[in-house]
């Protein structure tokens, strides 16, 4: 079986570059470098039709950026993504509609100048999918796909909940008869209950709608919830991936074991936490060698020296350590 | 042995023009020394402000109208400003959720850690209140203390900042703490370790602790007993098992039912349809009928009193009679 969509060796740097008063010091023989974070480090993946793939990580491991380079809002320093159109559903849409986004903030991502009707329908007619007559239809059938009420059609994005919001953030998605979406911690704004509906609504969506996701987020739970396969980043790099399955009973790498034992579970009750040692490092000046070994029990010499790759370890679970080596 | 804090009957109401917003609404409940009670709610339940009555943070247009704080047997609510300032940060002191907001950004860690002290005690000289907050930093588990003391808020990460605010807190022994949302901004990882350090503390130094959050999971793994917050009431409350093992009210039960994790995998999570109302025009009867798949016609005539139940428990709902368990 071909993937949908294959990332290969995908890389995004963000520099910043030297203010003024560095050049004139760097001609004055100071030595002012340019700040360089690897935002995504040679990321290569694929993902399959009608796959949920979840992607955990913390703050700053570049999760938010490699799900825009996937949703093809910014563009790669190196690699590429690549989506395999023989296996799309609808052949007269353009590419870069395949692959939507829906955002976290349901507050920040929808225009607060224009009503809900307008908000579906911009991206359709520009794209000529639908013909500006049949505005209305259409949009009455998107709300109703999310599940709102056709009559808050006329409304603008403040007179909606969080909730409802979101809804309408992913009715805009929809619009465009996507085969791929990708969602960046689009429930982590929401309150518990109204998670659940969210859940819920994009699991009959893809039912439905024949739809491939990538579920960014760091919550743990939502992931083992939602996704068939999860990828685990750290700071910038893929350090696992595995089948659900297998990522709930046997993490291989040091981070997810470590990472699942940290999260509060219901089932577990009351106990006392063991923290994790050490702080997540800068981006700005990663540790060398493997990125986790300064918080890792089990680091040894070579951590510190060499990058371990990303091998297969078992089928389809793939795992960067170096303790995999010397068994 | 008498609780710490005991809070009976408290309203707090806030006098918009639009009306009277009944933000907590005849909330009771207690803790005891080293005890950890998790107050959990969703947005606008408030909890929140139940947390900020406590501490007499509560500004115009609200006001505390009713009800009784007794912090070791005085009534918090009937004090001066300038008593209760006494009181705050001193004997109680509050955690925030985001902890840029609540250090002042232009002042070393040291400055504020210092002030804290001295303002409560004048009779601790400079160097004895350094050689305290250096105790205090080390104490939430912050490497190299000397050199942290002298440094600024935007030099510390998330994690280490809300260290901070715990020693802060920490620092005059205080018998309750109300933590608001502490771990909420926190990443994985970090949140471990802080819910580590107030762990470990609390049993320690025997701190009551009340614990407000959305998390259910959270309180779960730390809590002796916790209140289920909706409308601004406490719907149910009780030990930390019974509720969590066999919940009784109905926005309990759908509130665990919609929390996601691996044993729910493949089934759709149980949804509790529509929206928390808005407290401007609650319903008569039952704040929770519009929502509820047991509503029966008493729900919305009559708004039901707290039941306690065998097992320990005050459930507000109609299907629960006395003496009744899970």
């Amino acid at each position: 079986m071909t993937p949908l969509l294959t990332v290969s060796n995908l890389s995004r740097d963000f520099t910043k570059s030297l203010d003024m008063v560095a050049k004139l010091l760097n001609r004055l023989g100071q030595n002012y470098r340019e700040e360089v974070v690897h935002a995504v480090d040679d990321v290569s993946f694929s993902v399959f039709k009608g796959e949920i793939v979840g992607v955990v990580g913390e703050s700053g491991c570049g999760k938010s950026t490699l799900g825009r380079m996937v949703a093809g809002i910014l563009r790669p320093t190196n690699g590429q993504v690549s989506f395999d159109v023989t296996q799309a559903k609808n052949t007269d849409i353009p590419n870069a509609l395949r692959t939507q986004m829906i955002f976290q903030d349901p507050f920040s991502s929808l225009n607060p100048r224009k009503r809900v009707i307008d908000i579906i329908t911009e991206a359709p007619i520009h794209h000529k999918l639908i013909a500006p007559s049949e505005k209305r239809a259409f949009a009455t059938e998107m709300l109703q796909r999310v599940g709102l009420d056709p009559d808050t059609l006329q409304r603008y994005p403040h007179q909606f909940s969080g909730g409802q919001r979101q809804r309408v953030g992913i009715a805009r998605a929809l619009a465009v008869s996507p085969e791929f979406l990708v969602c960046d911690e689009s429930i982590a704004a929401l309150d518990v209950s109204i998670q659940a509906q969210i859940i819920n609504l994009f699991v009959d969506l893809k039912d439905k709608f024949d739809l491939t996701y990538l579920f960014i987020s760091h919550d743990i739970s939502v992931i083992e919830h939602i996704s068939d396969r999860v990828i685990v980043m750290y700071l910038g790099r893929i350090v696992e991936t595995a089948p659900i399955e297998t990522f709930i009973k046997q993490p291989n790498h040091p981070y997810t074991q470590a990472l699942l034992a940290g999260v509060p579970r219901l089932e577990v009750g009351k106990r006392q936490y063991e923290p994790i040692s050490g702080e997540i490092p800068s981006p700005l000046s990663p540790p060398t060698g493997c990125h986790f070994h300064p918080r890792c029990k089990f680091a040894t010499a070579r951590c510190k020296a060499e990058k371990p790759a990303l091998r297969e370890i078992a089928p389809a679970h793939f795992s960067a350590c170096h303790l995999n080596d010397e068994a | 042995m008498d609780p710490i804090l005991q809070i009976k009957d408290l309203q707090t109401h806030f006098f918009t023009k639009a009306g009277v917003l009944k933000a907590v609404d005849g909330v009771s409940l207690e803790i005891g020394a080293g005890e950890i009670v998790g107050l959990v709610g969703e947005s606008g339940s408030g909890k929140s402000i139940t947390g900020f009555s406590i501490m007499g943070l509560v500004d115009a247009p609200g006001r505390i109208v009713g009800g009784q704080i007794l912090f070791k047997g005085q009534d918090l609510a009937k004090l001066s400003p300038a008593e209760m300032q006494a009181y705050r940060g001193n004997r109680i002191a509050m955690i925030f959720q985001d902890p840029m907001m609540t250090l002042n950004p232009v002042l070393r860690i040291e400055t504020q850690m210092v002030e804290t002290i001295l303002s409560h005690d004048g009779s601790v000289s400079k160097i004895d209140a350094r050689a305290r907050a250096r105790d205090a930093l080390g104490l939430v588990g912050i490497s190299s203390p000397d050199e942290r003391l002298r440094a600024y808020p935007h030099q510390f990460s998330g994690g280490m900042r809300q260290r901070v605010s715990i020693a802060i807190a920490m620092l005059n022994r205080p018998d309750l703490i109300i933590a608001d949302e502490p771990t909420t901004a926190l990443d994985v990882t970090i949140q471990g370790q802080v819910i580590h350090e107030m762990q470990r503390l609390c049993q320690e130094t025997k701190t009551a602790l009340l614990w407000i959050t959305h998390d259910l999971a959270v309180v779960a793994g730390i809590a002796e007993r916790i209140c289920v917050m909706y409308a601004g009431r406490v719907v149910e409350q009780g030990p930390n098992a019974n509720v969590i093992a066999a919940p009784m009210h109905p926005y309990t039960t759908g509130l665990l039912g919609s929390v996601p994790g691996q044993n729910r995998r493949g089934q759709p999570l149980q949804q509790i349809e529509g929206m928390v109302p808005s407290l401007m025009n609650l319903p008569t009867g039952c704040a929770f009928q519009n929502r509820c798949n047991l509503v029966s016609d008493i729900c919305s005539s009559t708004n039901p009193d707290a039941t306690s139940t065998k097992d320990g428990r005050l459930v507000r709902c109609h299907n629960i009679a006395a003496g009744d368990s899970a």
